[in-house]
């Protein structure tokens, strides 16, 4: 028998062998954006409460970089990450926050029961601003730097072992 | 027997109606005005149903975004019918997406630095079929001629 002949069965058993492989992987469902590294596309957002000014990119130019966090009152991780971004305010962050599909009653709830970490609030119904910055949903948080560049991409909630490193991503975005 | 199956059936959905729990509430806002109407033009309409059809929802990842319920996708569809109102092209909305979340965003396969083996591949592989064949079937003649003129010399023996 020639040995040309196990060719096509090894190919086989490669490919098996590589699906057998990726399906015992742990599936990765984080969707990166392909913003980072690009500037801040223009954008003008309304209040999200009444006692609290809008936002807009213009908010980001100049001063120190600051935090962009998305996020949303019905979104369940946000309650997690809030006591972090208090934390992270302590610090001397600027937060600016969007907040998606929300209500403005709603947002005020928020606010009151987890502590407002914010300077300003902006109001996204369409998640317009999501697209634009390529974010696939709550709670995600960009670090900006004082040019309007989007350094750094933070998915899903803040835990406690994030805050040094969105700490030292905020240091790193100062140059 | 109708029992047995329907049992074994139950065993099989109940765990993937657990699974299937979304992992985030849902918020209260209407959906965006393009999310659930379509669009007066019906040409336009048929434009935006064509590459929504190839557009992925991003909390769902499996479905598109003109099959998904979910908020976000009810908001890419409005971002589609008003930017093909506004007179955008279809292939411009598509960019326009894959610039902000990379060829993962499209369901439409493109040629690009990490794609082109998938293209090249089939191409190779398909060449190489048409090379066994053809050698193949050219060896198949020969023998056949072989066996015929062996056959004949056996008879005239």
């Amino acid at each position: 028998m020639r040995w040309t002949l196990w060719i096509p069965l090894g190919l086989f058993v490669f490919f098996l062998g590589l699906a057998g492989y990726q399906l015992t992987q742990p599936k990765d469902d984080q969707i990166p954006s392909a913003m980072v590294e690009k500037a801040l596309p223009e954008f003008e957002l309304p209040a999200a409460v009444e006692t609290m000014p809008g936002a807009s990119r213009a908010d980001f130019i100049g001063g120190k970089p600051k935090l962009l966090n998305i996020w949303a009152s019905w979104c369940l991780p946000c309650i997690a990450e809030a006591k972090q971004l208090e934390v992270l305010e302590g610090q001397g962050v600027e937060i600016i926050g969007v907040a998606i599909r929300d209500k403005p009653e709603d947002v005020a709830i928020f606010l009151e029961r987890y502590g407002n970490p914010y300077t300003r609030i902006g109001k996204d119904d369409i998640s317009s601003l999501m697209l634009e910055i390529g974010a696939s949903g709550v709670p995600e948080t960009y670090v900006i730097d004082a040019e309007g560049v989007i350094r750094y991409q933070h998915i899903g909630d803040i835990r406690l072992e994030h805050i040094p490193l969105l700490l030292e991503e905020l240091k790193k975005a100062e140059t | 027997m109708r029992a047995l199956y329907s049992a074994l059936l139950a065993a099989v959905l109940a765990p993937m109606a657990l699974l299937s729990v979304p992992l985030t509430a849902q918020d209260s806002l209407p959906p965006a005005p393009y999310a659930y109407t379509q669009l007066e033009d019906p040409a336009l309409e048929a434009q935006a149903v064509e590459l929504m059809a190839t557009l992925r929802c991003l909390t769902c990842q499996s479905q598109n975004i003109h099959d998904s319920d979910a908020p976000m996708a009810g908001d890419m569809r409005h971002q589609v019918r008003s930017r093909l109102a506004a007179g955008e092209e279809p292939g411009a909305i598509r960019q326009w997406l894959i610039v902000r979340y990379g060829d993962y965003v499209s369901y439409q396969p493109e040629v690009s630095s990490t794609t082109w083996p998938l293209f090249l591949v089939p191409a190779i592989i398909f060449g190489f079929g048409f090379l066994l064949l053809f050698r193949r079937l050219g060896r198949k003649r020969s023998d056949g001629e072989d066996a015929k003129s062996a056959s004949t010399s056996e008879e005239s023996a």
